[in-house]
């Protein structure tokens, strides 16, 4: 266990432990310990490196620290910023699981569940990856790059996702078989940005990576239908591919209405 | 009523009395036996079969043995007595042999310093496996080969079967089966897998004596069956075992069967060291029993007036690779078919069949579970036929004393069927909560998915009713042993051994109550749940524990009082101890061709419920939220009321749980939701308030007037929950659990 206190020695740690596996609230990172399915060479705890824990908004930019809690998006001033990213925090887990994971933890995890990321998909946000050699940033939308891969090189650590907020009407939805606590079966963020004059959605656990759909606001009577069609779901043991498709058109429709209200 | 304020404790019988383990269990310090540790303990582990069906050629322990801090590896050919156990036929094998029947069948053990080196050595031994075409389908099992040549289970009084892979069957013919009429309903039901995912994972310490024989402390629920199993196994005298309760983390059936008891004395006798065992999460899904799923062909007919003239069903359930108590569950299934109605023509078939499917035993609800909810949704059926309200059709029928069962047995004790339908239907049901609201409190709850678009409300009803006690001629006793002495103050006082299981269900606490009430005494102890200072309590299964528990102790206060007044006063240091075992009525067994009683009753005692469930179901996206449960529960005589609501609300999660989400799901015999992200429980968001209300129609043989509690909420709440999905979806539903692809109609 390694335990960097500032992020400069925690990229130093992570370029001299390439195969250091990082870990902030650990809700997925301990998940995978306990069932034996990982076993890195060496965990990297970054719970003590402030810089990862702090959001900023400067020059319109909102810049979330990787190691911003989901009950801080949820409960703080963030929530009003970006609101579908809030609603998306208070679907995660129990208040314990908010209370501890992260937003870099599940860019990290990469999961095509990943709560956080439909809501930022939409928001076109981009990803700040640190290293020893420098900063880079890139779209969210090429971070992910296949169910539970990113695009992170085995020296960087993910330090932010930087998003301008739109401010246009969005929302966030979560289909589960029971009431609180699920892994998505699927999931839907959707914003109405009339400033561009554009609708756009993104939806989870319905393809290898989190989908992106995007249409003039002009075709809001087919963009359900756009949604439903561009999902690429499976049959697994959380639901059918059928359902998934089905309910996606029915998430669509319903947050567009909300949105257009 | 649930909001029934607490009274000051006096630990009488019918007081309401808090917890003992409440305070702890809540603030986290209650020692489960997961918790358990001792001087020199090594940890045991368990390898598990990969292959549902699988032929053993070879297993080569080389590698592991070489393995850092490793004390023991130990297969089949290590079991120092009988090779094979189980709770009623031993054919379950201690450590496989030469074939596996089921995904996670235990093949060998290995004893280690740390659990990871246990587990990383367990990864080195090779076993050479030869796959087999597993039997999965429990329809077609009955043509395939059959899984134990030499069918166990046959030949103890059951009907002949000789179809291959039967574990029993048994059909019970009762009046004339053949009679039509006014109108006829049929219908398919199936049930899926449900498991006892109780949190405390199977646990415990086995501790060497030095002289050959063994202590385990174990999370269990009948401590003398364990033993009385562990025993000849390690070619051990039933003394030289002795087993103790440990902290359970709870039970339902689910730890009926043995777990780490024999595989943790192994490896303790083999090491001479301590040796701890704790199953993990996904250990603990392939490692117990579950509730056998089961497909109902059933048909109703009645009259236009909605009396009930013939009931006809076939129940299939899968028993899985071995035995465990499935015979007993097959039966129980057959008895309870037709719900708590009188009917005079009857033909009940019940069958289970041995597969490569997860192993089943018993859960809370016993069979019962099954066919309530295949019953009840013809019931609801045959009211809608009639246009007959659903209560009004079950009052019709309802079952009274001096009534008779498909069985021939007559119903002498309490039954108060009418009762508790009248008293739930009378529960007021609360008026929609008005739009817009919280998003959590819709369908979808947190995920919100919706702010009242696609949302119907639903009401639905039903009634289940089981027995109470072991049935069918088991030998079924209970011992208590009490102890009166003069304490430090010169004050008298008691000490009470009984081994009944305290498995969450609050026994400990109702033995005080007795014993406190018997003796008229405030200072009262209890002693350890163990085998070596007193008899056999039997099983903390089939609602049967506070009844004989209840039963035992007040036989033994009331002789150790008579005693005390024979001898006028206790002396310092004097003092009486004595052991009194208590028995219900006898039952006799069924006879094996026409399920008809062979004596005064099969079963002892009765105990129904029922229950009001409100949902509102998102019939666009398939969510659900139940808003509301209204129940009315017959339970003789509420010993500690607030124990029996926790009992009420406790089982009727569980039944919704069935109901709406909690299925082990397998793909060719092997389960792929073994943790609790796949395999749901409802949250709080998913279970709401209860409204007990709580019908005391004393029972004639049991002490005090008690009924058992535990199991009628979870027998009528899975059909109940699932009559309200009905009425807000218009769907037939026939499945449980429902999934949003059955509401949808995808």
């Amino acid at each position: 266990m390694l335990t960097p206190r500032s992020l400069d020695e925690a990229l130093a740690l992570k370029a001299e432990h390439p195969g250091a596996l990082p870990v902030e609230g650990g809700t997925d990172v301990l998940v995978e310990l306990n069932f034996d399915r990982r076993r890195p060479d060496a965990i990297l705890n970054l719970n003590e490196v402030p810089e990862l824990k702090v959001w900023a908004r400067e020059e319109g930019i909102l810049r979330l620290g990787a190691g911003v809690t989901y009950t801080e998006i949820l409960h703080g001033p963030v929530a009003a910023l970006q609101p579908a990213l809030a609603e998306a925090s208070r679907t995660v887990g129990s208040p314990q699981i908010r209370n501890r994971g992260t937003l870099g933890g599940n860019l990290g995890t990469a999961s095509p569940a990943g709560d956080a990321l439909p809501p930022l998909l939409v928001e076109g946000a981009e990803v700040e990856l640190a290293s020893v050699r420098g900063v880079r940033t890139m779209p969210l939308r090429e971070f992910l790059v296949g169910p539970k891969r990113n695009a992170l090189e085995p020296d960087e650590l993910i330090s932010a996702v930087l998003v301008r907020p739109s401010g246009a009407p969005q929302t966030f939805m979560k289909v589960g078989p029971r009431n609180a606590m699920v892994i998505a079966v699927v999931s839907l963020a959707l914003s109405a940005d009339r400033e561009r004059g554009e609708l756009r959605a993104s939806f989870g656990s319905a393809g290898p990576v989190p989908g992106f759909v995007t249409a003039p606001i002009a075709e809001r009577e087919s963009f359900a239908e756009q949604v439903a069609e561009a999902a690429t779901p499976i049959d697994d043991v959380r639901g059918t591919a059928a359902y998934r498709r089905h309910a996606l058109r029915v998430l669509a429709g319903r947050a567009l209405e909300r949105c257009l209200a | 009523m649930t909001s029934a304020a607490p009274r000051l404790v006096s630990g009488r019988i019918g007081d309401v009395v808090a917890r003992a383990d409440g305070g702890p269990k809540v603030k986290g310090e209650f020692a489960y036996a997961s918790d358990l540790s001792a001087a020199g303990m090594l940890w045991g582990h368990t390898l598990r079969s990969p292959f549902a069906h699988a032929r053993i050629r070879s297993i080569d322990l080389t590698a592991a043995l070489t393995m850092p801090g490793i004390h023991a590896v130990l297969t089949h050919g290590d079991v120092p007595g009988q090779k094979c156990y189980g709770l009623e036929f031993a054919d379950q094998p201690v450590l496989a042999i030469d074939r596996v029947r089921y995904f996670g069948e235990a093949v060998a053990l290995v004893a280690a310093e740390h659990p990871e080196q246990a587990r990383r050595a367990a990864e080195r031994i090779v076993v050479d496996y030869e796959p087999l075409e597993p039997v999965v389908d429990a329809e077609r099992a009955v043509e395939q080969d059959p899984l134990h040549p030499d069918a166990p289970t046959m030949g103890h009084g059951y009907r002949r079967d000789p179809r291959p892979n039967v574990v029993r069957s048994i059909v019970i013919r009762h009046g004339d089966p053949n009679v039509e009429g006014d109108v006829a309903i049929s219908g398919v039901y199936d049930v899926g897998i449900q498991d006892q995912a109780f949190l405390g994972p199977e646990s415990g310490l086995a501790v060497p004596d030095g002289e050959g024989g063994i202590d385990v402390y174990v999370a269990t629920q009948w401590l003398h069956v364990d033993r009385d199993q562990v025993a000849p196994c390690l070619d051990l005298r039933p003394e030289q075992v002795r087993i103790h309760l440990a902290g359970v983390g709870g039970a339902f059936g689910g730890r009926e069967d043995l777990s780490i008891q024999i595989h943790g004395a192994m490896l303790a006798l083999h090491t001479g060291r301590p040796v701890k065992m704790v199953y993990s999460r996904e250990e603990s899904f392939v490692g117990h029993v579950h509730r056998h799923p089961a497909r109902i062909w059933a048909e109703h007919r009645a009259n236009r007036d909605g009396k009930l003239v013939c009931v006809r069903m076939r129940i299939l359930l899968d028993g899985g690779a071995y035995a465990s108590s499935s015979t007993a569950v097959t039966s129980n299934a057959a008895s309870f078919a037709c719900g708590p109605y009188a009917v005079e023509n009857a033909l009940i078939e019940s069958t289970c069949v041995y597969t490569n499917n997860p192993p089943c035993g018993a859960m809370r609800g016993f069979g019962a579970v099954q066919t309530c909810f295949a019953a009840e949704a013809q019931m609801d059926r045959l009211a809608a036929e009639l246009a007959l309200d659903p209560v009004e059709l079950r009052l019709r029928n309802a079952l009274a004393p001096g009534d008779v069962l498909p069985t021939g047995q007559r119903v002498t004790g309490s039954m108060p069927v009418a009762e508790v339908i009248r008293r739930c239907a009378a529960l007021p049901v609360p008026e929609p909560e008005a739009l817009p609201r919280d998003p959590i409190r819709l369908p979808g709850g947190a995920g919100n998915v919706t702010r009242g678009q696609g949302v119907s409300r639903g009401v639905g009803f039903a009634v289940g009713f089981k027995n109470i006690c072991y049935s069918e001629g088991f030998d079924d006793f209970t011992a208590a042993r009490v102890r009166l002495f003069l304490d430090a103050r010169g004050e008298l006082a008691a000490e009470v051994h009984c081994a009944a299981a305290e498995v969450g269900q609050g026994v400990t606490g109702v033995i005080a109550q007795v014993a406190r009430t018997e003796l008229e005494l405030d200072e009262v102890t209890l002693a350890p749940h163990t085998t070596a200072t007193v008899g056999s309590a039997g099983s903390a299964s089939a609602s049967r524990m506070t009844w004989m528990a209840a039963g035992a102790v007040q036989l033994a206060c009331r002789a150790a009082k008579a005693e005390l007044e024979r001898r006028g006063e206790l002396g310092a240091g004097d003092e009486i101890d004595l052991e009194r075992v208590y028995r219900h009525e006898r039952t006799t067994p069924l006879d094996p061709e026409t399920g008809q009683i062979t004596g005064e009753r099969a079963h002892v005692a009765f105990a129904c419920a029922a229950m009001r469930v409100v949902v509102e179901t998102d019939v666009e996206l398939g969510l659900t939220r139940v808003v509301w449960i209204g129940t009315a529960q017959d339970v003789g005589k509420a010993l500690n009321p607030q124990a029996v609501t926790g009992q009420i609300e406790g089982g009727t999660a569980q039944g919704l749980g069935l109901a709406l989400m909690e299925e082990i799901r397998t793909s060719d015999g092997l389960i792929t939701n073994a943790s609790f992200t796949d395999y749901l429980l409802p949250t709080a968001l998913d279970m709401p308030p209860v409204v007990s209300d709580l019908v005391e129609d004393p029972e004639p043989g049991a002490p005090y007037g008690l009924k058992g509690v535990g199991e009628p909420p979870t027998v009528v709440s899975t059909a109940a929950v699932v009559s309200a999905l009905r009425a807000a979806t218009g769907r037939a539903l026939t499945r449980v659990p429902v999934r949003p692809d059955d509401i949808v109609g995808l």
